[in-house]
């Protein structure tokens, strides 16, 4: 058996269904081993792409996605995703071709040293030497990028291994994850304790508990001990935003009160977060007065930001649920009523009462109305990202993927191509950006090519919106390369690619153009026009602490 | 070179190229400082032994994290029991015993 085949065979082993790829000289011998088979090939237009359609899966399944690319720009191209997939813990394997092995070292054609440039953007990553190696390597990438805290892995593959061949006794089993508890019970009484006896405890709720199983149990913990929560942006979707707990999402673009209302904590309990700087403002100014938990699995999370209280290495779900039986129910009626004081004092963002359909809030909140329940949102990155992350009632884990920790514009577009290929049977809408859209707008391609029910929604205010924003309120409205000059036609673009296209611009009933195009069993694009006067607020200025918010 | 207090890491890890880029690149792109190194295969030659020579300061912490995390890492250990001389006499490698 050839390495390719047994690369294959081993993918097909691990359930892989679906792969997102584009083929070149080294990774040859892969697609031809993959012909013969079952595995759904979708072929991306740029290895970006790629990396993105394999997020998009990942992120929605929490299961490893996986793409293939090819050596030297075929890899480089995709440094971007993995990077991204790295800052926001994305489980995906990602196997490059390489040159031959002994070409490797001579400035082949095509070569780069992918192993070296991805040391950095990886969870880890192999360069393999001998066709034998692939039977361990191949189940371990995937156990790397699904174990602990999730991440990137790159399979650098050169030809000849993949063409060489190999004799093996048996197929190598693919690790389970480990579920046995690192928690102990005096550990759980000890943080039960602590929660117990706090008189105005906050959870901060980050990307380790945006998962079914998590939420659920965060929902027990928060209305057992009436604890109200606030999350990051990672963790959208891990509590209703609309329950009388919630606080909404922190930081940057977050709510006034739950930046103001977390200073006034005298416990904090992160679960599955790491105190980002663009969740926390200034580090130092933030929580000064309270004790803090933090529950992270990754140790080197721990007091790397913030010292913590207490701490412990564990995934957030384990720690919940031996902790919930030992905490005590509580009215906290007085901290409630905090709760409530602030707020009422400090509104969050809300559509203005003109009802101007063109208003952000409010094409978000027609889009909300018009879709299921379980839809999946991505976004990509600016204004528009952060007004979807402020405005949609996300409900449900796992149902908004956005690029949170990178920031990469571009991502919206493939990532929902992803969404929809692990998720046939969902709907899908990518909001994205005049800006953002054209980073990888090669992809609405792919999105005709497999025909998937995907609605992206541009909204269109001609400009790098958010960067422009910075501008306006930090730079003396000194406005430099922010502004369109030329302007494309969305939709004529949608339709050259082969999907449909729509514009609300001159639509003499926009609301019902838009339903109508939400309704479609199908990728289509709708070119929405943004006051480009918009800003997003309330915000923190970047360097400042998150209390002293502009809104 | 002496007045910072130093101490050493010991780090066991897979023998193999890409091992050391793993380790000096976490300290680059870190921001952390290493004052020496010195690395040689042991046993059959499966796994090395890195012995990193470190200022200790607040960052200490993270850097033992952070190396730990290493999937070639197999274990680290802090040592204050070292003979420093290999690191401070370093230039006295090539330039010994005449003839």
């Amino acid at each position: 058996m050839t390495g390719a085949q047994i690369i294959v065979r081993l993918l097909e082993k691990k359930g892989i269904k679906t792969v997102a790829g584009i083929p070149g000289a080294a990774n040859l011998h892969l697609y031809n081993a993959l012909k013969s088979s079952k595995i759904r090939h979708i072929l991306a237009r740029h290895e970006q792409g790629a990396g993105f359609m394999a997020q998009g899966m990942a992120r929605t399944t929490g299961k490893a996605g996986v793409c293939f690319t090819t050596s030297g720009p075929g890899a480089t191209n995709l440094l971007t995703a993995l990077a991204d997939a790295k800052l926001d813990s994305i489980p995906i394997v990602a196997i490059t071709g390489q040159v031959a092995s002994a070409a490797i070292g001579t400035d082949a054609f095509q070569e780069i040293d992918t192993y070296g440039l991805t040391i950095p953007i990886t969870k880890h990553n192999f360069l393999v030497r001998t066709v034998e190696e692939l039977l361990t390597i191949i189940p371990e990438a995937f156990h790397i990028a699904e174990s602990g805290r999730p991440g990137p892995v790159v399979i650098d593959i050169p030809k000849d291994i993949q063409q060489q061949s190999c004799t093996f006794e048996k197929w190598p089993e693919f690790k389970e994850i480990s579920t046995e508890s690192a928690v102990s019970e005096n550990q759980a009484a000890e943080i039960a304790a602590m929660i117990n006896s706090a008189q105005q405890p906050v959870i901060l709720a980050g990307g380790g508990v945006n998962n079914e199983e998590s939420a659920e149990l965060l929902l027990q913990l928060a209305e057992c001990n009436n604890i109200p929560v606030t999350f990051t942006m990672r963790a959208l979707g891990a509590f209703p935003p609309d329950h009388r707990l919630s606080l909404g999402m922190i930081g940057m673009h977050g709510t006034r009160y739950a930046n103001a209302l977390i200073e006034e904590a005298d416990l904090v309990i992160a679960l599955g977060a790491r105190f980002d700087d663009r969740a926390t403002g200034i580090s130092k100014n933030f929580c000064t007065k309270s004790k803090i938990i933090h529950i992270d699995i990754d140790a080197s999370e721990i007091n790397k930001i913030k010292k913590a209280t207490y701490s412990l290495t564990a995934r957030a779900e384990e720690v919940l649920r031996k902790i919930l039986p030992l905490i005590v129910s509580d009215g906290r009626e007085q901290w409630l009523k905090e709760i409530d004081r602030v707020k009422t004092s400090m509104p969050y963002v809300s559509a203005p009462e003109d009802s101007d359909l063109f208003h952000p809030f409010n094409i978000i909140s027609e889009v909300v109305h018009n879709v299921p329940d379980d839809a999946i949102i991505s976004t990509d990155v600016g204004q528009h990202q952060m007004w979807v992350a402020q405005a949609w009632p996300f409900r449900k884990p796992r149902t908004f993927i956005s690029s949170s920790g990178l920031g990469t514009m571009g991502f919206g577009v493939p990532a929902a191509i992803g969404a929809a290929l692990a998720n046939p049977d969902r709907k899908v809408v990518c909001f994205s950006g005049d800006g953002s859209i054209l980073m990888n707008i090669q992809e609405l391609v792919t999105m005709a090519e497999n025909n998937l029910n995907i609605t992206v929604l541009v909204f269109n205010n001609q400009s790098l919106g958010l960067v422009k924003q910075h501008q306006e309120l930090f730079f003396k409205k000194n406005f430099m390369a922010t502004q369109f000059e030329a302007k494309p036609d969305f939709c004529a673009l949608a339709k050259a690619f082969g999907i449909g296209g729509v514009d609300l611009t001159e639509a003499p009933e926009p609301a019902r153009t838009l339903i109508e195009a939400l309704a479609v069993k199908g990728p289509v694009l709708v070119n929405i026009p943004i006051d480009s006067s918009e800003i997003v607020l309330p915000m923190v200025k970047p360097g400042a602490p998150n209390k002293d918010m502009i809104f | 070179m002496n007045p910072k207090k130093l101490l050493i890491i010991e780090l066991h890890v897979n023998n193999h190229p890409g091992v050391m880029s793993h380790i000096t690149g976490l300290f680059s792109r870190r921001g952390y400082n290493m004052e020496g190194i010195l690395c040689g295969a042991i046993g059959e030659g499966e796994t090395s032994l890195i012995y990193l020579l470190i200022a200790e300061d607040e960052k200490l912490e993270q850097i033992i994290l952070q190396l730990s995390k290493l999937y070639d890492v197999l274990n680290v250990k802090l040592r204050r029991d070292y003979d420093h001389k290999v690191f401070f006499d370093i230039d006295k490698l090539l330039t010994q015993q005449p003839g």
